[in-house]
């Protein structure tokens, strides 16, 4: 008995040793783009990328790939934007879409969703700026 | 004071539960849609038959390019929904949750699903087919069909949902995004919103209480 109290105790500190370093260092500005993020990504995204980001079989790729999300990271607002039609390997499957872009989202918006889907569901600490996405869109393909 | 309350909540828990399995046994789902009340003559006698709506005979084509008719429905259960595979709103989310279902029944030869798709110009069979494999279906217990304009659109009022072309709605079809549950005798039993949470939820409750329901 004392033994099962004991490793359950254990169990439960590392839960939430877990759940604080899931919660990772970002700024204040960064946590209120991923909040204001979040009621976009359910209105334009999560139908198909799934509310955790698993996406769906091999329709929709899932947005937990970090190495794709870094590789990327400027060319996201085009993404979301344009959309995309071109085959692209996440966490090594292949998807090959395509996917229609929203156009009539803002940079802002688009700064908040970007914020919302690689510090939630990628490990990035740092939020897209308004800036950054307009400097992504200039370039858009 | 705390001897006091603590003997209410087991008791009320008991009775939950006590009330729960009652409900369960006598639950029978409603027969949904027109009825029509026909007199005939047994034995020099009337009876009264009620005739309920039923889903009539159809013919399709599907992602293998076989012909499927109601008859591979043939006392079966199963749920019907329409859709489209490049669908941007509501089609992915239904799909998932008709996943769902899908993975819980798989194997289970009283129970099938039957996807409409309503974008008769781009779903041929072999996009239906993609569409299908890529989602994680692999049997023939999930059928994927296309037809004429006029068939899909005709029968999709029969299982009452709602389906329209229109150049306005994201995709360029407008169609509400029912789960119908249809009875061993192409009776409708039930209707579930696909991008509804509780909705789906209630659907995996109703289906056990329908499998479990002599025909
Ligand atoms: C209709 C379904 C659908 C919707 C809605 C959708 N996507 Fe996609 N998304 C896809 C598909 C399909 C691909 C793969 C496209 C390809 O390979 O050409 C994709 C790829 C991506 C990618 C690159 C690959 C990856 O997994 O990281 C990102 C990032 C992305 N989507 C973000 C979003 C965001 C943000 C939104 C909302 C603004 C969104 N998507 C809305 C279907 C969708």
């Amino acid at each position: 008995m004392q033994k099962k109290i004991r490793s359950l105790a254990v169990i439960g500190l590392g839960i939430a040793v877990i759940a604080f370093s899931c919660q990772p260092n970002v700024s204040i500005q960064t946590a209120q783009y991923a909040v204001n993020g979040q009621k976009l990504y359910q209105t334009h995204c999560q139908n198909c990328h799934g509310a955790k980001g698993e996406g769906l079989g091999a329709l929709y790729p899932p947005l937990t790939d970090t190495v794709y999300q870094r590789e990327n990271r400027h060319r996201l607002a085009c993404i979301v934007k344009f959309g995309l039609n071109e085959p692209v390997s996440i966490h090594g499957e292949t998807y090959d879409g395509p996917m229609p872009g929203v156009p009539q989202l803002s940079p802002i918006e688009i700064a908040y969703i970007l914020t919302y889907i690689t510090t939630r569901f990628g490990n990035s600490n740092d939020n897209f700026t308004q800036e950054e996405v307009k400097k992504g869109l200039a370039s858009c393909k | 004071m705390a001897g006091y309350r603590t003997p209410y909540l087991p008791v009320c828990i008991v009775a939950l539960l006590l009330s729960a399995c009652t409900g369960r046994n006598n639950k029978k789902l409603p027969i949904i849609g027109e009825r029509e009340a026909v007199e005939r003559v047994v034995d020099g006698k009337t009876v009264v038959d009620t005739l309920y709506h039923q889903i009539p005979a159809f013919t399709f084509l599907n992602q293998d390019s076989t012909i499927i008719t109601d008859k591979d429905f043939e006392n079966k259960v199963y749920v019907a929904n329409f859709f489209f595979t490049h669908c941007p709103s509501i089609c992915p989310t239904m799909q998932r949750n008709l996943l769902k279902v899908y993975e819980k029944y798989k194997g289970n030869d009283k129970l099938a699903f039957l996807s409409h798709s309503i974008d008769f110009k781009y779903d041929s069979p072999s996009v239906l087919k993609s569409y299908a494999t890529k989602l994680g279906v692999d049997n023939a217990q999930w059928q994927f069909v296309t037809g004429s304009k006029k068939d899909i659109y005709g029968i999709s009022e029969k299982y009452l949902v709602y389906t329209k072309e229109d150049a306005s709605a994201p995709g360029g079809y407008d169609h509400q995004g029912y789960l119908v549950l249809i009875d061993q005798q192409k009776r409708i039993r039930g209707a579930y919103d696909g991008t509804n949470e509780e909705q789906v939820a209630q659907l995996f409750t109703d289906l056990e209480i329908l499998l479990q329901e002599r025909p």
